[in-house]
């Protein structure tokens, strides 16, 4: 640590050590936290007598018989399911536009975890947070059971009837129909669709997307002449720049790229090479989080920093240079163009902006680059947004200009999530029929005649290509839950086709797919194996775009006019959430609970303000205490909660949109402010920067936002984070480390040399874990997967302020910036542009645990494969293990969080339907016991005897614990030491060394490999990888 | 499981075949033909457990198919194969054998067997040793069973109750002397004459019943003798408190165990498909039963209540005897197909149960005693090779589950 002077903290009141805050954090439990259940009254000694009453005719219960319990076994058993054994099934994971492959476990005929299909090749079985949460959604009370007419049930028949003769009557007269919906990823619906459109002739079919990326697909039209978003490679890539593109976190396709970007990330003594990434950006963004360099600049400053960077390599390319683009001076704006043109052909430039003008120059960068056709293919473009922006502002028009007879809302809340929600409100009532296929009554829904409930995607049967000549199936893994039908199905039964969705399905890939592959000559064989395998892949068209020059100074004309720097005054950007996104999936409590990767906030959204910002409105936070500020944008005036961010661009302030919903069920409705109504346009394109009546006035009323950040604390020993920039490693590979030595009769020795313990023998496995600290993005995918993996309660916002999430892995967001923050001109400039370091921190697995020795009751024991069990009945609930704790891991049960009323949002426990999503293997815990990560033992245990039945022994990954196998950036390695070949051995170059006769000891050889907190010499079975930063040392000051 | 012994006895029976109706008609004299090659028959024998062919067949007997003894004289073994490889084709060709042998069996297909000919041959070598060797009748495996079952306390209860009852018979005698001895001590006191104020009070000491009961020695005694019993049945109740050790409910069909695997020794996985496979071992499901019900007894009242489920649709709702709580996790396939335990083990003899009830306590302690207890089966098992090797190294007893983690906490609970 001598030469790291950098100070760490995860929240500002930790920086600027507050008196109060770090008196509480001495404690254990801050001593604010209620006390009592209800928070008012305080028992008494009736209710110590009813207690007691209770108690004595629940232990009278207890000694009579046991209740009689019923085993039902299956009528008629499917030949493929057994109770008890798990499935896996190959699908789609499809949401609007994102579409994931995936592979779903079900569990007797319920699938209960989804897991990235590793034969994708886009993907490559990573996940994100909004996937691993999506089998939730499927559990959903609010979900419609069935059709729906003005609010009232109908049967489908019905519905059918009516809706077909009113469309006959409206085309009959040449009245408009409409179809909207998201981005359509199915070519089969989109055949349906087309059918539909052929029997009724005045259909169109209208695509939006909530967050649209209407921008890059018309900036290409401009440029290539095509309307297409092509495919990105990231892995080819050694200097990434992108000018507020949150490409890791919720930018087009974020599970690919962060596959691809960590590749670039992952060094060893052999390889002392990787990317660099430069990030020009107003919010702190997850992708920012991870850059090299980050610049934080305004909105209205993209424009210049856009034009200013074509300008730089167009003079080194030889190209003209277009007007604008005088950006001033933007830190690392010259040195990205420099080493973009050093890299030429290797180097990817990507832009957030909906532009199109921007898009335009962006495209021209990469074209000067050469980095089409290696980077940057257009061979393969992907489908995943495919949004209209002007066909959908049309549409608002028409409607309100009583222009349309017609209009079915196909998966799609446009109502709430779109630009043009307010007109199309207004404009609904006017057309003569109006349908949803919305899976529950949200904003859309309620404010059409009928509902026609479509399947959750865990229950359809579909296809979906993600980019041109790849193909994922989406197969169903559970019969439909509700009388619910498949749209696609809808459309086809108002077509006058009565052929079911699966048949037609069939048909469209026997006469599409099956005759473009040559390798099975029988329609079964390649429909089953496509199903098995989940994708299918055809070689894409190759076509050669040439770059239009001449848009290039169209565009910068434009850009020219659109974006003033001078005399801007407040902006607002706009952004996704890594957990909620667009807010489709609002209902989701995993969701809602997930920290998110930056402000560590849970159940909100907020106004992310700089700290001069907050210093000027006069506002103070310290953990999660705010306050509200009335946001002004264009004549609308919300409160909002203000939270001061760490790298906030001065000038700007952010706000999430998902928020705000009205109509999505109990757990998402009245969270936070609906920040769709803010949108802007611009070009034609919706955007989500807004550039000027930005105005933010202070109101004095105190506001709490669940922050987890400074939940748990180290206490300043800040030696958890190691980290060293890219030259160092190469000229030592254990830069950055810091080896702890300890004073022990007259010398220094290693704490290992010193202990109480006797250590462990692993004669059969020993399980451990590395964490790759310099991959690892911070998108929290792992903490979703593991709460649906160990059916982890969700506490609610309330709980959450008094410190009590459940996580089992959590992941620590640390800043650091280069001088200690004492004065408010100080905290100010250290909070300016901090430096951004992610830690998954989940139980140590300890070989010399403290928490085991301090247990009364040996409810926490080791195991002899090297794990730190946690046995919850025997828990009496003393918490000595959680404060001897040195990580702060364990996990406390308040309350009873099943089946009690009071934790309604914890879905997944307290309703039959969401408890079908609980993982049989796992235990509910009762209220009283501790808990914490077991490194998914139930997956060991299963892995082992998988193993044992077959006689030999588990090979390395056929067990993974869910946090590792969601991981997209493969942070997270699982494995056993014991196994000289797994990968985990060979990550951490692990060599037995003899130590006297018998006696081995093992040697960690990778210099990066740490244990945090190794001076205490708990000896975890955790070890972590030193975060590498690849930036020159003089200028980590911005 | 059904005890190796009973396995062994009637794994006669044997799928292929069904036959002979002709009896005597002709006869192929084949007998030759079927190999005596222990190995062959060995390999025959693991064919006959693995393919499960005594569920229909045995090798003295009729089951639901044929009895196998002498089939390769009464029928071509190449007829043999196309039977067992595909017995409904040979009947839809109008094979008059095949026919006939369909038509005797109550038109209860053969299912068809995906086996090589010598595959075939070699379970014939198994029936053919059989029929010539027949199985010494053998009982005490099942005693066996059960005594591995109590496992834990080495000394078997009956002993106990013995030296208990000796040791009582030996206090009664000596009291008995004793008393007599002081009877005898006083009358010599009585004739003497001059005797000291001291011996006077012995010789006429008088015995009062009241004082004697008042006595704060006795009213001691009982009450710690009461207080003590209280206590020992409180205790002794509350441990039994959840425990349905002996739990036999009533249920909506009455199975019989004893007809099925005990009379007709149909092997328990044929309907426990799970045991082998995973967590559950599965209660069958109503089409499992109507594989032969859909024939046999079918004017019985309780398989009447099969039809019924059939075509209510209403699955049959069993009273669960053997409860875990929800905390412990239990895995038959580890314990059956990996350890290679018995099912009577730890269900007692439950070929013998007409109506099943729960055999062993299912308390942690009885699963602990076990797993200290109970070598490892290794045999052939590469997953503890490197394991019996460490532990052979350090320790001559043979390696109990104990000795690998068998008694951690998070190997049942988690």
């Amino acid at each position: 640590m001598k030469e790291n002077q950098k100070t760490y903290w995860k929240g500002i009141e930790q920086l600027s050590n507050d008196a109060d805050f770090v008196k509480k954090n001495e404690s254990e439990f801050p001593e604010y936290l209620p006390i009592s259940e209800t928070g008012g009254e305080s028992s008494n000694r009736r209710d110590f007598l009813k207690l007691m009453g209770f108690g004595i005719a629940a232990a009278s219960l207890a000694a009579c018989e046991a209740p009689v319990r019923k085993a039902i076994p299956y009528l008629n058993k499917p030949v493929d399911v057994d109770p008890s054994v798990p499935n896996y099934y190959a699908s789609t994971y499809v949401n609007g536009g994102d579409a994931v492959s995936v592979v779903v476990k079900t569990r007797e005929g319920r699938p209960i975890k989804v897991e990235g299909n590793k034969y994708s090749t886009i993907s490559k079985g990573g996940t994100s947070a909004q996937v691993e949460a999506s089998v939730l959604s499927l559990y959903d009370k609010e979900r419609l059971t069935g059709p729906l007419k003005d609010g009232a049930e109908i049967d489908w028949a019905s519905l059918d009837r009516e809706v077909t003769a009113k469309l006959t009557e409206i085309a009959a007269k040449g009245g408009q129909i409409r179809i909207v919906s998201n981005t359509v990823l199915s070519p089969t619906t989109k055949k349906a669709i087309g059918e539909f459109i052929a029997k009724y002739p005045t259909a169109q079919h209208v695509s939006y997307d909530a967050v649209s990326a209407y921008g890059i697909t018309e900036g290409n039209k401009r440029s290539f002449g095509e309307s297409m978003i092509p495919s990105y490679d990231f892995s080819k890539a050694k200097t990434i720049v992108s000018v507020g593109a949150d490409f890791l976190g919720t930018w087009i396709s974020p599970i690919e790229f962060s596959k691809q970007y960590a590749t670039t990330r992952k060094i060893n003594e052999h390889h002392r090479e990787m990317s660099r990434h430069y990030h020009f950006e107003s919010n702190l963004s997850l992708t920012g989080s991870n850059a090299d360099y980050r610049t934080p600049i305004t909105p209205a400053q993209v424009g210049s920093v856009v034009a200013a960077m074509y300008n730089a390599i167009a003079t080194k390319a030889g190209q003209a240079k277009v007007s604008g683009g005088n950006a001033g001076d933007v830190a690392h704006l010259t040195a990205a163009a420099n080493e973009l043109w050093a890299t030429r052909g290797k180097s990817l430039v990507v832009c957030g902006s909906n532009d199109p003008a921007v898009q335009v120059l962006i495209n021209g960068i990469n074209a000067m680059l050469g980095n089409y056709g290696t980077t940057i293919d257009t061979s393969a473009p992907v489908h995943y947004r495919q949004g209209d922006d002007a066909a959908m502002s049309t549409l608002a028009k028409d409607l309100n200009g009583g222009r349309i007879s017609a209009v079915i809302f196909f998966n799609c809340n446009p109502l709430y999530n779109s630009a043009e929600a307010s007109a199309l409100t207004a404009g609904v009532a006017k057309a003569s029929l109006t349908v949803s296929t919305s899976d529950r009554m949200d904003e859309t829904a309620s404010a059409v005649q009928y509902v026609a409930p479509d399947h959750h995607y865990l229950e359809q049967w579909n296809d979906a290509e993600l980019r041109a000549g790849h193909l994922s199936l989406t197969q169903p893994t559970i019969a439909p839950l509700f009388s619910t039908r498949q749209a696609p199905e809808s459309f086809l039964k108002w077509a006058g086709q009565t052929v079911e969705y699966y048949t037609y399905l069939q048909n469209n890939w026997k006469d599409t797919y099956f005759t473009m592959q040559g390798d099975v000559s029988n329609f079964q064989t390649f429909w089953d194996k496509s199903l098995y395998d989940g994708v299918v892949e055809f070689g894409g068209t190759t076509k050669d775009y040439s770059y239009d020059f001449a848009a290039a100074s169209t565009a910068a004309t434009s850009v020219a006019q659109n974006y003033k720097t001078e005399g801007s005054g407040l902006q607002l950007a706009l952004y996704q959430k890594v957990g909620l996104g667009d807010g489709s999936q609002a209902n989701n409590p995993w969701l809602q609970e997930m920290p998110d990767p930056i402000t560590k906030a849970t159940w909100d959204n907020y106004l992310t303000i700089s700290m001069a910002h907050a210093n000027e409105l006069g506002i103070t936070m310290k953990e999660g205490v705010t306050e509200l500020v009335s946001l002004t944008v264009g004549g609308e005036t919300v409160e909002v909660p203000a939270l001061v961010q760490p790298g906030q661009a001065e000038g700007t302030v952010g706000l999430a949109v998902g928020y705000g919903r009205t109509k999505a069920g109990k757990v998402a409705d009245a969270l936070g402010v609906n920040a769709y109504p803010f949108m802007t346009k611009l070009n034609g394109a919706n955007t989500m920067d807004v550039l000027a009546g930005v105005s933010v006035a202070a109101t004095g009323k105190e506001y709490r936002i669940a922050q987890t950040q400074t939940h748990q604390t180290y206490m300043g020993r800040e030696n958890v984070i190691q980290e060293a920039t890219l030259d160092e490693y190469k000229q030592d590979t254990g830069a950055g480390r810091w080896h702890p030595h300890v004073y022990k009769d007259g010398e220094f020795v290693k704490p290992s040399k010193i202990t109480l313990w006797s250590g462990h023998e692993y004669g059969n496995h020993h399980w451990a874990l590395t964490i790759d600290m310099n991959s690892c993005t911070g998108c929290s995918a792992c903490t979703v997967a593991c709460q649906a993996e160990n059916n982890i309660p969700v506490v609610g916002k309330q709980e959450v302020l008094n410190r009590r999430e459940m996580a089992w892995i959590r992941i620590d967001r640390y800043y650091s910036a280069a001088n200690p923050a004492g004065n408010k001109k100080e905290l100010e400039e250290a909070s300016a542009n901090p430096e951004v370091t992610f830690q998954p921190m989940m139980c140590q697995h300890c070989n010399n645990a403290p928490c085991e020795t301090v247990c009364p009751v040996a409810a926490t024991t080791h195991s002899t494969e090297g794990l730190n069990q946690m046995t919850y009945n025997r828990c009496i609930g003393t918490r000595y293990c959680a404060n001897n704790c040195p990580y702060k891991v364990r996990r406390f049960n308040w309350f009873k969080y099943h089946d009690n009323k009071q934790f309604d949002m914890n879905m997944a426990m307290n309703n039959d339907l969401g408890k079908m999503v609980l993982n049989p293997d796992v235990t509910v815990r009762a209220r009283g016991v501790m808990e914490k990560c077991s490194m998914c033992v139930q997956r060991i245990q299963a892995g082992k005897l998988a193993a044992k039945r077959e006689g030999r022994r588990p090979v390395d990954g056929e067990i993974n614990m869910a946090c590792a196998s969601a991981c997209p950036s493969d942070a997270i390695t699982f494995g056993d030491l014991n196994d000289p070949h797994s990968k985990i051995s060979q990550l951490l170059q692990i060599e037995e060394k003899k130590v006297g006769e018998k006696a081995t000891e093992r040697v960690v050889n990778e210099d990066r490999a740490y244990h945090v907190l190794e001076e205490l010499n708990v000896n975890p079975n955790v070890w972590y990888m030193t975060k590498i930063r690849n930036k020159v040392k003089e200028s980590t000051e911005a | 499981m059904v005890a190796k012994t009973t396995i062994v006895r009637y794994a006669t029976a044997c799928l292929l075949v069904c036959c002979f109706v002709f009896s005597g008609k002709q006869v192929f004299a084949q007998r030759d033909a079927v190999p005596t090659d222990p190995e062959i028959i060995s390999q025959g024998e693991q064919l006959f457990s693995e393919y499960q062919c005594n569920t229909c067949h045995k090798v003295e007997s009729k089951l639901v198919g044929p009895a196998l003894a002498g089939v390769y004289d009464r029928r071509e073994i190449d007829w043999i194969y196309k039977w067992v490889k595909n017995s409904q084709a040979l009947v839809a060709a109008g094979d008059a054998q095949a026919v006939a042998l369909f038509n005797e069996f109550n038109k209860v297909p053969m299912a068809p067997y995906d086996l090589e000919d010598a595959q075939i041959l070699s379970i014939m070598a198994y029936v053919r040793n059989v029929e010539e060797n027949p199985p010494a009748q053998d009982t005490a495996v099942a005693a066996d069973g059960s005594g591995a079952a109590a496992g834990g306390s080495g000394v078997p209860s009956s002993y106990l109750n013995i030296i208990v009852a000796a040791l009582v018979v030996v206090l009664i005698l000596i009291l008995v002397v004793l008393v007599i001895i002081i009877g005898v001590l006083k009358r010599y006191l009585q004739d003497k004459e001059g005797l000291s104020e001291a011996d006077e009070d012995v010789v006429n000491e008088g015995f009062s019943l009241v004082a004697f009961v008042k006595s704060p020695t006795v009213i001691g005694i009982i009450t710690f003798l009461v207080i003590a019993l209280a206590a020992k049945n409180v205790i002794d109740g509350l441990y039994t408190v959840g425990v349905q050790q002996g739990y036999q409910p009533e249920q909506p069909i009455a199975f019989s165990h004893k007809i099925h695997a005990g009379d007709y020794e149909i092997a328990c996985q044929y309907c426990h498909t799970g045991v082998e496979i995973g967590k559950s071992a599965n209660i069958p499901s109503v089409n499992i039963c109507m594989n032969c019900h859909s024939f046999i007894k079918t004017d019985s009242p309780e398989i009447q209540k099969l039809y019924a489920a059939q075509e209510s649709g209403k699955p049959i709702e069993w009273v669960r005897i053997h409860n875990l709580p929800d905390l412990a996790y239990f895995n038959h396939s580890q314990h059956v197909k990996v350890g290679g335990i018995e099912c009577q083990t730890c269900h007692g003899e439950i070929q013998e149960m007409a109506v099943v009830k729960q055999h062993a306590p299912l308390t942690m302690g009885w699963c602990i005693d076990c797993h200290r207890n109970t070598s490892l089966n290794t045999q052939g098992n590469g997953y503890y090779d490197k394991l019996v090797e460490l532990h052979n190294n350090n320790s001559g007893t043979p390696m109990k589950v104990a000795d690998i983690g068998g008694l951690e906490c998070a190997k049942c609970h988690y």
